[in-house]
């Protein structure tokens, strides 16, 4: 078998294939923060605990509802984005325009509320969701052995992205959304209802942190804590992409999977520091991100 | 030997019943702290169960012994050995706590235990896994209670081997506890003829272990152990159920593995998966009875961190009932020379490095169909003896150990 580095190619392949699921829960949780900075300047600290909240609603209405997987992957991004519509309307609109540590402050303290109340109800040991019978099994690709969830993981994923960067880039709603970025004053003047417009896009990126919560729930436990133990790394994404770049979020969070599922192989110890090593780097070279505008 | 510790243990006894003359319990009040992770990662192992279990014990005494009230006192911990030990300080200090319990993460316990010793008070410890607690680490006022990382590896990797198990992977948590239990299986496996093909060293905590298990794949070992616990096992268990690491024809060993975390996973991705555990509350009508006396009170069955808690103070309370005192000392000599037989071991018995060795139990995960309820989740497959089981007293370096065999 061919060598790279002393690591057979097939190693190597299976390597990057996961890397590359890892890669979409990352892209599909930094584009929501993205979004969400992109127009209300806000850090949302609360992402984690709402990715949270979005997998506990899967497992939860499957155990007391009857929800299935299928059905749970629409609903509970919605619900989890009407409470984020809540969240905006009601708390976050408060503090619009103050500094940015406002915001931080806030969301921190929501993820705290949620997780700790979380942790009270169900305990810290979480509880195993089922993996959809469709999906059940896998395929041999000759050099491993791929579940055939994780390869729905990444489809999925990679679809809902590209849906969102389409909208966001290509639609008149997208542009009005950019345009409201840019100059929310001269957008209201034009008529256009923008306190709307960021409710929906907060409740959009909630959406789609619940979305990846449903789309974990089958293959991580589902537990009050996993959205922390992931938000800090989903940071370092979107720092390194550049803060409210859509695009720079997408491609950055697989490209960290890329390069943490290489780690895994050759240095293992590493594997939860290189992405903010890269991190590091690229606020050296290029302070505003691989994708962002120099201010 | 025996004869030496038989007059040291008879001048310890008379010197005790010397002080017991005067007025023995401090404050007219038996003060227990109870000291766990109360929210976090270790939460369901011991936290808020084992503090209900502290609970139970001090009730079936009645709340008093012979007329003296039994305090109790709890604290989160959060994991953090700081946090830890300023509050056992402050427990002993202000308080003044005559024992402290619960104790789980073994960097908290190691920091608190070395200020339980510098007030020359009792900790008696459940939940802590290392064993360097009551190696390296051993102290006259402690107790460690219900396993350890050297029971665990030990009885696991044994039975492993047994099976035909012979070529070894190791998922190593990369920090201490990680790097023991790696040495302590390895040293298993080598001495019982097989062989440690490899090992890698994840970073903890991780949530993705599927690079670990492919790598484990790629071995072509026969057993991939699990040396790492909590979420981390948790984890790896999950993702190599998904992998198909066992119909592959791999075998799983957990090291670290509790009930909580079986129940949590479920016995779809769990089943099979063979662990040594200190208790389980499915053995006998003793362990059924209490279990469901507890199962009543908190709504779920305990782990052997709990029942220990309870099994602990009992024992303590029994030592405290019989010498008429809460003097260190005095309670310590009355524990390690009355036998413990109660609903968690029989014939145990406190080393003098604080270690309380009992039976540990050889069980296998059920699967689903031979399961009858939700908490009916393992099979019992041997017993094997408190001697064998724990660190012989011969390999220790524990300094109280080294002071008997040097006189």
């Amino acid at each position: 078998m061919t060598l790279i580095f002393g690591i057979p190619l097939g190693v190597l392949l299976g390597q990057l294939l996961l890397g590359l699921i890892n890669g979409a829960f990352y892209a599909l949780l930094s584009l929501g923060l993205a979004i969400i900075f992109g127009l209300l300047r806000i850090i949302n600290f609360a992402h984690g605990a709402l990715y949270m909240l979005g997998a506990f609603a899967a497992l939860l209405g499957l155990q007391h509802l009857g929800v299935n997987y299928w059905m749970a992957l629409v609903l509970s991004p919605l619900v989890v984005g009407a409470l984020g519509m809540a969240i905006e309307r009601h708390l976050l609109r408060r503090i619009a325009g103050e500094d940015h540590l406002y915001g931080l402050l806030l969301t921190f303290g929501l993820a705290l509320i949620l997780e700790g109340g979380f942790v009270k109800l169900f305990g810290v040991s979480g509880a195993s969701y089922p993996t959809p019978d469709l999906l059940k099994g896998g395929v041999n690709l000759g050099f491993m052995f791929l579940p055939g969830y994780r390869a729905w993981v990444v489809v999925a994923a990679l679809v809902v992205c590209f849906a969102t960067w389409f909208m966001i880039e290509r639609t008149r709603l997208g542009s009005y959304l950019r345009a409201g970025t840019e100059n929310p004053k001269l957008m209201q003047a034009f008529g256009i209802n923008v306190p709307l417009l960021i409710t929906l896009t907060y409740g959009y990126g909630v959406a789609l942190a619940a979305f990846a919560g449903v789309l974990a729930a089958p293959i991580y436990p589902v537990s009050p804590t996993m959205g922390a133990n992931l938000l800090i790394v989903v940071f370092a994404v979107v720092v390194i992409g550049g803060m409210g770049s859509i695009m720079g979020a997408i491609v950055t969070g697989l490209a960290m999977g890329l390069i943490e599922g290489l780690t895994k192989v050759f240095y293992p110890q590493a594997a939860s520091t290189v992405v903010f090593l890269v991190m590091v780097i690229v606020l050296l070279f290029r302070p505003a991100g691989l994708f962002g505008k120099e201010a | 030997m025996k004869l030496f510790q038989k007059t040291a243990s008879a001048i310890l006894v008379s010197s005790l019943i010397a002080g017991a003359a005067q007025a023995q319990v401090s404050d007219d009040e038996i003060r227990i702290g109870y000291l766990a992770d109360m929210s976090g990662t270790y939460r369901d192992l011991a936290g808020p169960g084992g503090l209900e279990a502290l609970k139970m014990a001090v009730e079936d005494f009645g709340g008093s012994v012979d007329g003296k009230k039994i305090v109790l006192f709890n604290a989160d911990d959060l994991n953090k050995p700081d946090v830890g030990a300023n509050t056992v300080r402050q427990w002993v200090d202000e308080k003044n706590v005559d024992m402290v319990t619960g104790l789980v993460a073994s960097s908290v316990v190691l920091a608190a235990v070395k200020v339980v010793e510098q007030a020359d008070k009792l900790a008696l410890i459940s939940g802590a896994a290392s064993s360097g607690i009551t190696n390296e680490y051993c102290s006259p006022n402690h107790i460690h209670w219900t396993y350890d990382t050297y029971a665990l590896a030990n009885g696991t990797a044994k039975a492993v081997l047994a099976g035909g198990g012979k070529s070894w992977y190791l998922l190593t948590a990369d920090y201490a506890f990680g790097h023991a239990m790696e040495a302590d299986i390895s040293k298993v496996v080598k001495e019982g003829g097989g062989e440690v093909l490899g090992s890698v060293r994840h970073p903890f905590p991780s949530t993705d272990f599927s690079s670990y298990v492919l790598q484990a794949q790629g071995s072509g070992a026969q057993v991939v152990a699990l040396a790492n616990a909590g979420a981390d096992t948790v984890n790896a268990l999950k993702t190599a159920s998904q992998f198909g690491v066992t119909q592959s024809g791999q075998q799983l060993a957990g090291m670290v593995v509790f009930l909580n975390d079986i129940h949590a996973m479920g016995l779809e991705v769990t089943q099979g998966l063979k662990l040594t555990t200190g208790w389980y509350w499915d053995m006998n009508d003793e362990t059924r009875a209490w279990a469901k006396r507890y199962h009543a009170r908190f709504g779920s069955m305990p782990t052997m961190a709990q029942a220990g808690v309870y099994s602990a103070t009992m024992h303590y309370l029994n030592a405290v009932k019989a010498t008429g005192s809460d003097d260190t000392k005095t309670v310590r000599a009355k524990m390690a020379e009355t036998p413990i037989n109660d609903m968690f071991a029989k014939g145990g018995k406190i080393r003098e490095d604080g270690r309380m060795v009992h039976d540990m139990y050889l069980v296998q995960v059920k699967t689903p169909a031979e399961s009858k309820g939700e908490w009916d989740l393992y099979k019992v497959l041997s017993t094997i003896p408190g001697d064998q089981a724990y660190r012989p007293l011969a390999d220790s370096q524990c300094k109280l150990v080294n002071k008997v065999a040097k006189n």
